[in-house]
């Protein structure tokens, strides 16, 4: 199992229908050798977890752009513990004021990328950051 | 002109390749930002197909180039209509009085994502997003707040509502009773372009076939009834934020209203009885001759359409009336007062591209919802462009410039090419179905991205002139505001269904369902749904219960 793919989901989690950068993250991951799923927009917590579980993934990417990131996150990490999901790296990306971060991460999110991060920063971050199965 | 030729050849070898030899120019090739390529120089040689009569024409004219109306901005300027909306009605009421008084011309209203979802905001879906992006709309008790003390018979408002637009314009109708302004005389717009919420925006709620019929409701009710209503505005403004190219932009905006036009006809609709109310809108990206001459090429490729294709008839048919303004996208959260050059820029774009009406974005609205002071900034750009720059005193000031011109008819054949190749297809319906408009503009974003990355495409302040501290934003605790939001619209539900007729909801709900069996035009039943206080989210369960809920292909 040495040479599994990184398996990636990235997810739009509540109602929000901004998905271009999501798109091209999943994209970029993509290119660089990944297995990635992106759920499309609009999907529930239940959805997303469900879907990261069905979808057997080592690293889920959920992308906010419309400032609802602090309801949703808590619920889909809790949810995550609930279903004793582990091994999972939770990263975070989209338009999140600096001042959240630091809940985000308490939260058990590894990484929130900021607007204007480079995709090659995001697919380097995953490559050396993303559990080894 | 064959002197011309020689005389540019004399200059190309006398003149210009020492010039070339001693130092080379700062890039092997140019190019605009939807890769058509850039000449050096454009003279009048570069306009030698251009019929003058019929390829510009007079303003108010087929083929309308050089602008829909006679006068252009010597007779009126265009309508300054900056989007707002947040929190509660009362917040917004308070917005739009301070924007009114400050000298904004109309009103642009922005909802919350479950307003334009169609769920109200005690729906477990909603959470954390009630008044987020807008203002949380549930019942006709929150309209009557937002347009209180708002003349409806003087200020013309635009709507973003798609989906559920037949319903917020019931709203509108039934406020406007209220304060004793018929519907015959209600001035403003339904964004009501369902199509590019599939294709690039995202807030659709039902399958294709209900929710084009829900378009064509408001086109054909409003037709009758509420004749300066501008029913349809057919959006490309969104694929470019999404990530297309100005080419692109053009080539599906105008294969939607195509299609929303066959579709009104098969409905037994003649083009000249509707064709005039609908409207158009398109983006303002930073590339500025490039869009200026997409503004033009849009003008004069429907008119076109609208002559050859459909055989109107009534001039009014040809105009593509043009909201335009501030591609987010383009603003840049890195030193984000330099935002405010930009959206200078695009309020240049659209006044010099003719159009009619025209949104300045704040510089602060990728953080939060945007003070009182950014969003006036917001105006007074306009404002000034209006009055202190002399931009106004003359008609298409950029007519007849050789490059303005040359792409103008470059960005019109590109698109009539894209039309063409979405003709063989089947039509624009096909083009979605089958994948391909998404994989267009996926194509368009990832080259875009990909230039940013490898500083071919420079934005100051991120790939070039960077600064390791953001300078000047103080960012706003929107979470608290949010969840005060949240509370009191929760509450104003609650109480509205404690106090309202509940007969009078179920009974005009009972009649909205039947109607929609009958496949009748379900206006005049949502109105009166909407005057019950039947709330946005019963109505849609209604149609989500008749018609299903959609649920879109995803490209990466």
């Amino acid at each position: 199992m040495e040479n599994r793919k990184i398996r990636v989901l990235i997810a739009k989690v509540g109602l929000d229908g901004h998905d271009r950068g999501a798109k091209i993250v999943a994209h970029a991951l993509k290119s660089s050798g990944m297995e990635v799923v992106y759920t499309g927009l609009r999907q529930t917590v239940e959805q997303v977890v469900n879907a990261a579980i069905q979808e057997d993934v080592d690293v889920l990417g959920m992308s906010f752009l419309s400032g609802d990131h602090m309801v949703l996150v808590p619920k889909v990490m809790k949810a995550l513990k609930e279903k004793c999901v582990e091994d999972l790296m939770v990263v975070v990306g989209g338009i999140i004021l600096k001042k959240d971060i630091p809940g985000l991460l308490g939260m058990g999110v590894s990484k929130v990328f900021l607007p204007g991060t480079p995709k090659a920063e995001i697919v380097k971050y995953i490559q050396e950051n993303a559990p080894r199965r | 002109m064959k002197n011309l030729k020689n005389s540019k050849a004399k200059w190309e070898e006398n003149t210009l390749k020492k010039a070339l030899e001693r130092s080379p120019e700062r890039q092997e090739a140019f190019k605009t930002e939807s890769d058509i390529p850039v000449k050096r120089l454009y003279t009048p040689l570069d306009l030698e197909d251009i019929d003058y009569e019929a390829d510009l024409g007079f303003p108010g004219e087929y083929p309308y180039t050089r602008g829909v109306y006679p006068t252009m901005y010597r007779g009126r300027l265009w309508t300054m209509r900056n989007y707002a909306g947040f929190g509660t009605a009362e917040d917004t009421n308070k917005r739009y009085r301070y924007l009114l008084e400050q000298g904004m011309v109309g009103l642009s209203m922005a909802f919350d994502l479950p307003t334009q979802l169609g769920y109200d905001s005690d729906d477990p879906l909603a959470e954390g997003a009630v008044g987020r992006v807008g203002v949380a709309v549930d019942s006709l008790a929150d309209m009557e707040v937002v347009f209180r003390d708002i003349p409806l018979e003087k200020v013309s408002t635009s709507m973003t509502i798609n989906a559920p637009a037949t319903i917020l314009l019931a709203m509108y109708i039934a406020v406007g009773e209220k304060q004793g302004v018929p519907q015959e005389k209600l001035m403003g717009t339904t964004q009501n372009d369902i199509l590019k919420e599939f294709i690039a925006r995202g807030t659709y709620i039902f399958p294709p076939e209900p929710s084009i019929k829900l378009v064509l409701d408001i086109v054909e009710y409003c037709a009758k009834h509420v004749p300066r209503w501008n029913t349809l505005n057919i959006a490309g403004y969104h694929f470019r934020e999404a990530g297309a190219n100005a080419i692109q932009e053009v080539a599906f905006t105008l294969a939607d209203a195509i299609t929303y036009i066959e579709k009104a006809q098969e409905r037994g609709l003649d083009v000249d009885y509707f064709a005039p109310r609908l409207s158009y809108s398109l983006g303002c990206y930073m590339d500025f001759f490039e869009e200026v001459a997409k503004f033009r090429a849009a003008r004069r490729l429907f008119a076109r359409i609208m002559k050859e294709r459909f055989g109107a008839k009534n001039p009014k048919s040809y105009l593509f009336r043009i909201f335009t303004g501030s591609c987010g996208s383009t603003l840049v959260t890195q030193q984000p007062i330099n935002n405010i050059v930009r959206v200078t820029m695009h309020a240049l774009m659209g006044i010099l591209g003719g159009d009619q009406a025209i949104h300045t974005a704040c510089w602060d609205e990728g953080y939060a919802i945007p003070s009182e002071d950014s969003a006036r900034l917001a105006l007074r750009t306009q404002q000034i462009l209006a009055h202190e720059c002399g931009l106004c005193s003359t008609i298409d000031p950029l007519g007849g410039s050789y490059y303005v011109e040359s792409l103008t008819n470059e960005i019109e054949e590109r698109a009539s090419r894209y039309l063409q190749q979405i003709e063989e297809m089947g039509g624009m319906l096909a083009a979605i179905d089958n994948g391909f408009v998404f994989r267009e503009i996926q194509e368009s974003s990832v080259k875009f991205q990909e230039r940013v990355e490898s500083g071919e495409r420079i934005i100051v302040g991120l790939n070039k002139f960077a600064t390791p501290e953001q300078d000047g934003v103080e960012e706003q605790d929107i979470f608290q505001v949010h969840e005060r939001v949240e509370t009191t619209q929760k509450q104003k539900l609650r109480e509205l269904k404690a106090r309202r007729n509940q007969e009078q909801v179920k009974v005009s709900l009972r009649r909205l369902k039947e109607a929609i069996d009958r496949g009748e035009n379900l206006m005049p039943f949502i109105i009166e749904a909407v005057k019950s206080y039947a709330t946005i989210g019963e109505i849609c369960g209604i149609m989500r219960e008749r018609w299903g809920e959609f649920k879109a292909p995803t490209y990466i």
